[in-house]
């Protein structure tokens, strides 16, 4: 076409339209709660970044010295720690790798040193970054400092910060860390293998065959999501470890590593998968399954040639969710991993075992790596899903086969009763004196002030914590949802929008919290003031579990017609009425979904808030963790299930709650 | 091309507009006046810019060069609230939660007016669409029809300057389509508003419009009123969309003759030169079929212009209720045939039917010649 010629406009200034009240308003908003997301996403993993890039050393080169006889007369002679060094040497190159917080004395350069001697000492920086202390007193610049030797013992060199690939080639050289890369992904693409599969089968049999009891299987199915993913941890200590009830199963192989992960993998990664590709089973066309039949095709080769591509996107999608949410998780591994050493479990113990921060960091890089990875694959895969559907579609009726749903019903049962005895292990235990020893029942494992781990005052803090992260962040993602999707023109803004929203997804919990530490604990940052309070934890959480609230309000804004907002204005009407009025309250069943998984999630999360909580806003789920760590397990099991209970409860509210309000202000539903 | 008299009574005037999406031209340099009280149809195929055309004049989709001045105030650049328009989309875009009442308050709030007089504001305007007992209920429980007439009652509420539709029945069965399309003329002259509606639907232009804007391509290929454009097609583009048309190769000869494969017929005038390739064209229904003694003078169907008669052999005929389509053959025309829309009084009369001869006429009024398509300029 003879479109493409522009150079037939004429000549002139485009027409700049004239904001509109409305247009400020809603700009300023985007404005607001992307601000809220730079702050909250952008900074800390920039923070992260430049943390894991940071490398301190010391530099030898970096001083003079001279040193007078015992009249205190110099013989001019210019020394430097590293001429010094090289004569005598003292350090090797390793030594003078540092931390961001090393001190090196200059005693040892000096081996007939003594602070009694009438020797003196003067000492300069070589540069103007040059930096030492003398005691705790900070001196810069290349003035000569003359000291006494009492005085010079106390003199200590400070690291030279640099930025380069210093602390990733430290990584990569020391084999106890690498190795992690391997095992971390050595258990992830087991329990992806074995979780895909087995939630194949289940949603299999709950989609497209007869068998009775389908509403209890999938209540079953969905209950792992409740708890934190490290109570299966306990479970299989009490199934499994050294004392456990039925360690004889595993004929002498120990718990207490990958078996014991992959096998609580499983069960905390079971219902992602599950709901996936359940949905991706659920819309397959039924005509497909007649056009087999009639072509006289084998069951076996249907299900080869029909059912398996017609669930493909569904598959690969789960495998990558599932391979995501298991490399990135640390509740587990922390509780059962043993010896075994995953990548989540390094940046814990580099950051809180080893003051390690800048590894801490690089563990952090490596780690985010495959969960970009795997988070960009699902969501090509997931664009791709949409397509499959089509408006003429007719939906699948399985028919009654007494073989099969005999089949498929005891192997749901059988998964069930895995999913049931986890949670009735812990359970038990939780009730239990003193196991092995004392089997009778009583209520002191729920004593829980008199153990680690901050004992009921995290329990409230927990729900505190829910409640503030469901409201909060509802109502933040919500806002932020709309503001994107109705606001005219603006393109650019919006598109970096969407990419930040989407970017909590790739990034591990323990990762935005390590990420928090560097950014809000720098003193010299403003918002320093809401470390340690429960502000970071909300604000932690909110941002965590962005994403997918994001996109169940997304989707849901996408249902509503267009031109809403076109009316509006031409009624003269503000866009905030149209928002309170109209699409807050026909989006109010997503609004309510959105909020529910907000607080099941702030209740069960460990990894995003263990780097974040003080004494006074310890949680439930840092409580489990904690008091497994002191070796009390069985309370550990009391709390855990205390935080299934309560987000059965929440659910159970959810649903009571979404029933009576949808009765009341979704009546036009109904025609 | 542009309406070459523009009266004083303009409401809106449109100045050498341009709108780029883009690499891609969507208007080019569109001009127009629309007066007060007048009904005008942006009528073409889709992609012409017609939509893109009426959200300019919104404000929803802001042009990237050129004028709208609406009422004497010159509105380009103003983000939609702050124009004097209604809209009416296709999708009704009733707001699903409130009620119909509360649907047609929506606009009527916060204007200073009390809760008394919004309520009888309502009331007054589902009287006015015809469903004044349908206040309470939801948009869900009532038929596409009466939706758009709720859509309609709300776009007026406010007693805007300027209604705007947006191909407002193409979501209605056929039925409900006449009966609305008429429903809404009626309104939009009982009220005096301006309108301008988009439709892609040239019956339902025909049928609606004071004056027609026919687009193609991002430009406007003719303005006029129904009966003009259809009768007086600006050029093949108006003369094929609107209605049906016979397009036969020929070649001009001088003004009042054109010749078809060396047969020279009288035509309307025309400014061809001599010996330029052009489309003769005449519409279906405008052929005259004629009896057996149609050539001898004085008889009841005589031949006008004899020379623009002839035989043909009725090839095909087909049934389509209120008359007969008869494809008929000539050597004049080739492999192609003359499409001609005879009633069943003459068909009856005639006695025509499959495989017989008569005689034709193209009656010289009738008989146009245009510029062949892709040759436009």
């Amino acid at each position: 076409m003879s479109n493409v010629d522009l150079t037939q406009l004429p000549a002139g200034p485009t027409i700049k339209g004239k904001l509109s009240r409305d247009d400020v308003i809603m700009r300023m908003g985007m404005g607001v709660i992307a601000l809220y997301l730079i702050v909250t996403l952008a900074f800390p993993l920039w923070a992260m970044l430049s943390k894991s890039f940071s490398t301190f050393k010391f530099d030898l080169a970096g001083y003079e010295l001279q040193v007078s006889d015992e009249d205190g007369t110099y013989s001019g002679e210019i020394l430097t720690p590293e001429l010094l060094n090289s004569e005598l040497q003292v350090l090797t190159d390793n030594d003078l790798i540092a931390g961001s917080d090393s001190r090196l004395g200059l005693t040892p350069f000096f081996p007939d040193f003594s602070f009694r001697s009438p020797v003196k000492y003067q000492i300069r920086n070589t540069t103007d970054v040059g930096r030492f202390l003398v005691g705790s007193e900070l001196k810069t610049g290349t003035e000569w400092l003359e000291l006494d030797s009492n005085t010079f013992r106390r003199v200590q060199m400070r690291p030279v910060k640099a930025t380069g690939m210093g602390n990733f080639i430290n990584y990569f050289s020391t084999p106890a860390l690498f190795n992690s890369i391997k095992n971390s992904m050595l258990i992830a693409v087991i329990s992806t293998v074995v979780t895909v599969t087995l939630a194949f089968w289940f949603a299999y049999a709950l989609n497209r065959t007869c068998m009775r009891f389908k509403g209890f299987f999938r209540l079953v199915a969905m209950a792992p999501i409740l708890v934190p993913s490290l109570l299966p941890g306990i479970a299989l200590v009490y199934l499994f470890g050294n004392q456990g009830m039925i360690k004889e199963l595993l004929f002498g192989a120990s718990i207490y590593g990958p078996i014991g992960i992959v096998i609580g993998s499983v069960f905390f990664t079971f219902p992602h998968a599950f709901i996936i590709i359940s949905t991706a089973l659920a819309i397959s066309d039924a005509r497909l399954y007649e056009a087999a039949a009639s072509l006289r095709s084998t069951p076996w080769r249907t299900f080869w040639t029909v059912t398996i591509p017609g669930a493909r996107y569904g598959l690969i999608s789960a495998a990558f969710v599932v391979f995501n949410l298991v490399i990135t998780d640390f509740g587990l591994p922390k509780v059962i991993g043993g010896q075994f050493n995953v990548l989540a479990v390094d940046i814990y113990k580099q950051v809180i075992g080893q003051q390690n921060f800048e590894m801490g960091a690089v563990v952090s890089v490596v780690l985010v790596i495959p969960a970009i990875f795997a988070f960009a694959i699902d969501r090509l895969v997931q664009s791709k899903q949409v397509a499959l559907l089509s408006a003429r579609s007719v939906p699948y009726q399985p028919t009654p086969n007494a073989k099969t749903d005999g089949i498929f019903f005891t192997y749901c049962v059988l998964v069930a009763l895995f999913i049931v005895g986890i949670l009735g292990v812990c359970q038990f235990a939780a009730l239990i004196k003193f196991w092995p020893y004392d089997l009778s029942f009583s209520l002191t494992n729920y004593d829980f002030d008199r153990m680690d781990g901050g004992g009921w005052g995290s329990y409230y803090n927990s729900i505190k914590l829910g409640l503030f992260t469901a409201v909060a962040g509802t109502c933040i993602v919500f806002f932020g949802a709309y503001l994107v999707e109705k606001t005219n023109g603006f393109r650019l803004g919006r598109a970096l929008f969407q990419m930040f929203a989407m970017l909590p997804m790739a990034i591990p919990g323990m990762v935005l919290g390590l990420a928090y530490i560097f950014f809000f604990n720098n003193p010299s940052n403003p918002l320093n003031m809401i470390y340690g309070t429960m502000a970071i934890l909300v604000i932690c959480s909110v941002t965590h579990f962005y994403t997918v609230s994001h996109l169940t309000a997304v989707t849901a804004l996408k249902q509503m017609d267009r031109e809403f907002e076109s009316v509006s204005a031409s009624l003269k009407q503000p866009t905030m009425k149209l928002f309170s009025r109209v699409t807050v309250p026909v989006c109010l069943p997503s609004v309510l979904d959105i909020s529910i998984y907000l607080f099941v999630n702030a209740m069960t999360t460990v990894s995003a808030v263990v780097f974040l909580y003080s004494p006074k806003t310890s949680l439930a789920s840092i409580a489990v963790l904690n008091m497994d760590d002191a070796g009390d397990i069985a309370p550990a099991a009391a709390m855990g299930m205390m935080i299934f209970y309560t987000n059965a409860l929440a659910r159970i509210i959810h649903l009571i709650v979404s029933k009576g309000v949808l009765k009341r202000t979704q009546a036009w539903r109904a025609r | 091309m542009t309406e070459a008299t523009a009266t004083p009574a303009s409401y809106l005037s449109i100045d050498n507009l341009w709108k780029a999406f883009g690499d891609f031209l969507a208007l080019k340099d569109i001009s127009l006046n629309i007066n007060e009280r007048e009904f005008v149809c942006f009528l073409g195929p889709s992609g012409c810019g017609k939509t893109t055309l009426l959200r300019a004049i919104a404000g929803l989709d802001l042009q990237t060069k050129g004028r709208v001045v609406q009422g004497g105030k010159d509105v380009s650049n103003l983000p939609p609230s702050e124009r004097d328009f209604g809209i009416v989309f296709q999708s009704y875009a009733l707001f699903p939660n409130l009620t119909i009442e509360k649907n047609i308050a929506f606009g009527l709030e916060n204007t200073g007016r009390s809760k008394s007089e919004i309520t009888s504001r309502v009331a007054e305007l589902l009287q006015l669409v015809g469903l004044p007992e349908q206040g309470k209920k939801y948009p869900a429980q009532l038929s596409g029809g009466q939706q758009q007439r709720i859509a309609l009652a709300r776009a007026i509420a406010t007693n805007p300057g300027l209604l705007l539709l947006d191909e407002p029945l193409s979501a209605l069965d056929a039925k409900v389509r006449v009966h609305l399309r008429h429903e809404i003329k009626e309104l939009q002259r009982k009220l005096g508003v301006t309108a301008v509606m988009v439709t892609h639907d040239q019956e339902e232009a025909l049928a609606m419009a004071d004056r027609i804007v026919v687009m193609n391509h991002g430009v406007i290929e003719q303005v006029g009123s129904p009966t003009e454009v259809y009768r007086h097609p600006a050029n093949l583009f108006v003369a094929d969309f609107i209605g049906e048309m016979n397009q036969i190769p020929a070649i001009a000869g001088a003004s009042g003759e054109v010749t078809i494969s060396s047969t020279k017929l009288q035509s309307q005038r025309h400014d061809f030169n001599v010996g330029e390739t052009i489309v003769a064209a005449i519409r279906p229904e405008d052929v005259i079929p004629h009896g057996d003694g149609a050539r001898s003078p004085g008889a009841p169907d005589e031949i006008e212009t004899p020379g623009n008669a002839f035989e043909v052999d009725v090839s095909e005929m087909e049934f389509l209720g209120s008359f007969w389509r008869c494809r008929l053959q000539h050597k004049m025309f080739g492999t192609g045939e003359l499409i001609a829309d005879f009633s069943i009084n003459a068909v009856r009369r005639l006695d025509l039917a499959v495989g017989k001869t008569m005689t034709v006429e193209l009656p010289q009024s009738r008989l146009m010649a245009f510029v062949p398509a892709g040759d436009a300029s």
